[in-house]
């Protein structure tokens, strides 16, 4: 990656919607939505709900499946010098293992992202991630059918994030991306129903960022492989926060929505902070927290 | 499609729930079409993740207005914009009204309530004059009706309450000049309004075999096409899939349009 700063899953599409907004050439990586096997229609509407500081989405993997995207959107994805990742799930081990598969021998996939922590789908997705055995086996099963990078996505619920950074590095996680969207909810308070039509999503956006900080800051003293922070960055800043925790790349989501162009702000703000700081290379400043 | 920093022109008060917002934006309007909308950035709504979607009411020139009501936390924070203030705008989005080119069609247009600025738009760029229906609450809810009138266009009103033109719902005059019309009429409809008005005028145009263009109104997110939040079910080339509002619409044929409950 040229740079650090990656774009989050479900928040970029794949590729086609913001390029005439934001020059994909000076990202470091796109981690584009969610792909299970086959073409996946989603939750009902309402899917998103604004709250302060936030928003809890429960959009519920909708996306063309494995061979739809690939016909779709990997060709215009070749054409720009970012790294594409793509972000993968299942209803079932098996088939997380077969669009691993399916990925590792499609040409321009520089690595794949799990998504074993998304809090929106009944059957497969949370259930994985909240627990060390489904983490571990998940893992082990992409692990087994790519050469790929692979870079597990951690839930924010769990007791003790350390361990589930563990059991990742410990099945052949090449990194770890933290954190997924945390589960919540909103209520219409004159209707007495709520606000989305799936009941509860997750929250995203910086009102989840000091969660996120603890959250790396933990993962970081469990693991040696590199971490890949997110959670509600909407300037370099939060970025900044991140790296010196523990990230050593992060990615921005939910700020997408608000400024197109705060990728880009991050990655200007990382540069001005090293020079300012005097430090050659990002590097100089992973893990840097002094206590 | 742009971001752009547009500059306040002016904000003014359009009876006493509505308000028109001018900005400076050469660049969103040099592409903006009728139909098309604009994401707008709330700056003073410190907490707000999401840009607010409007529809384009005017284009003159490099300027741009929006014509809006205070219905939530971010149009009530928008009311404090002033002349100088600068905007952050992304657009113009949106697939925008085709327009016909068939001199021998009528266009109808049915707007409830401030659906009708998107429609007056529209009615700007067309080369024919037709007739607009709009309806709404009461009175003060019934925006534009000279300004229509000004352009040449038959302008016919209902309210909830009667307390301008007919009592009733929009539907109640258009179902009227449907009838007195005995089959020798040749219009294609325009709507832009709630999402009852626009599948009851959907079920009139599909009923006299006639185009109808909805424009549909759905929360968003990134107003984009990236986020899946605003998706409709409808139906296209006979295949059932889900359409993004923001992006594959928000106009849409009547026939495209699946609603459910």
């Amino acid at each position: 990656m040229k740079n650090p700063v990656m774009v989050a899953s479900g928040t970029f599409g794949y590729g086609p919607e913001y390029a005439d907004l934001v020059d994909l050439n000076q990202l470091g990586a796109i981690v584009v939505k969610g792909i299970s096997m086959e073409p996946w229609g989603g939750n009902k509407t309402p899917r998103m709900v604004e709250v302060s500081g936030g928003l809890i989405n429960a959009i519920g993997l909708q996306n063309p499946g494995t061979k739809g995207f690939t016909e779709k959107y990997m060709p215009f994805l070749r054409k720009y010098d970012v790294a594409v990742i793509v972000n993968i799930w299942g209803k079932t081990l098996e088939e997380y293992a077969a669009v691993a598969e399916w990925f590792d021998k499609v040409e321009g996939v520089h690595a794949l992202e799990i998504n074993i922590s998304c809090p929106n789908v009944k059957a497969g997705g949370s259930s994985f991630g909240v627990h060390l055995d489904s983490t571990a086996r998940v893992v082990s099963a992409v692990r087994a059918k790519t050469k790929l990078p692979i870079i597990p996505k951690l839930a924010p619920n769990v007791s003790d994030i350390g361990a589930f950074a563990k059991v990742c590095e410990d099945n052949g996680a090449d990194a770890i991306s933290l954190i997924n969207s945390f589960p919540a909810m909103a209520i219409d308070i004159e209707t007495r129903k709520p606000i989305l039509a799936n009941v509860s999503g997750g929250l995203s956006g910086p009102a989840i960022h000091p969660i996120a900080v603890k959250l790396v800051y933990e993962a970081a003293k469990a693991v040696k492989i590199p971490l890949i922070a997110i959670g509600g960055i909407t300037s370099a800043r939060e970025a900044i926060e991140f790296i010196i925790a523990g990230a050593s790349a992060v990615a921005v989501g939910t700020a997408n929505f608000t400024e197109p162009l705060t990728a880009l702000q991050v990655v200007d703000g990382l540069s001005a902070y090293l020079t300012r700081h005097k430090m050659e290379k990002i590097q100089d400043l992973v893990r840097s927290i002094k206590l | 499609m742009r971001i752009e920093n547009g500059t306040v022109v002016s904000h003014e008060p359009m009876g006493p729930y509505y308000r028109v917002l001018t900005l400076n934006l050469p660049e969103v309007t040099r592409t903006a079409v009728p139909g098309q909308f604009v994401h707008v950035r709330i700056a003073k709504l410190h907490d707000a993740v999401l840009r607010r979607p409007f529809s384009i009411y005017k284009v003159d020139g490099q300027q741009l207005s929006l014509l809006y009501k205070a219905v939530g936390r971010g149009t009530v924070t928008m009311q404090a914009l002033k002349a100088g203030d600068s905007v952050s705008i992304v657009g113009p989005l949106g697939n925008g009204f085709p327009l016909t080119e068939d001199s021998g069609v009528t266009p109808v247009l049915i707007g409830g309530g401030y659906g009708v600025a998107p429609l007056y738009f529209l009615a700007r760029r067309m080369t024919q004059r037709g007739v607009l229906f709009v309806g709404g609450s009461k009175a003060v809810d019934i925006l534009l009706a000279d300004d229509f009138r000004a352009i040449g266009w038959d302008v016919r009103i209902a309210t909830d309450d009667g307390s301008v033109g007919i009592k009733g719902l929009v539907t109640v005059p258009l179902d009227a000049w449907i009838k007195a019309g005995n089959g020798k009429l040749n219009p294609e409809f325009y709507a832009c309004g709630p999402n009852g008005m626009l599948k009851a005028v959907g079920d009139r145009a599909i009923n006299g075999n006639w185009k109808a263009w909805l424009s549909l109104d759905r929360h968003m997110g990134c107003g984009v096409g990236a986020c899946l939040a605003c998706v409709q079910k409808v139906r296209l080339s006979g295949q059932e899939t889900l359409a993004r509002v923001c992006k594959d619409g928000p106009i849409f044929e009547a026939r495209e349009v699946i609603w459910e409950n």
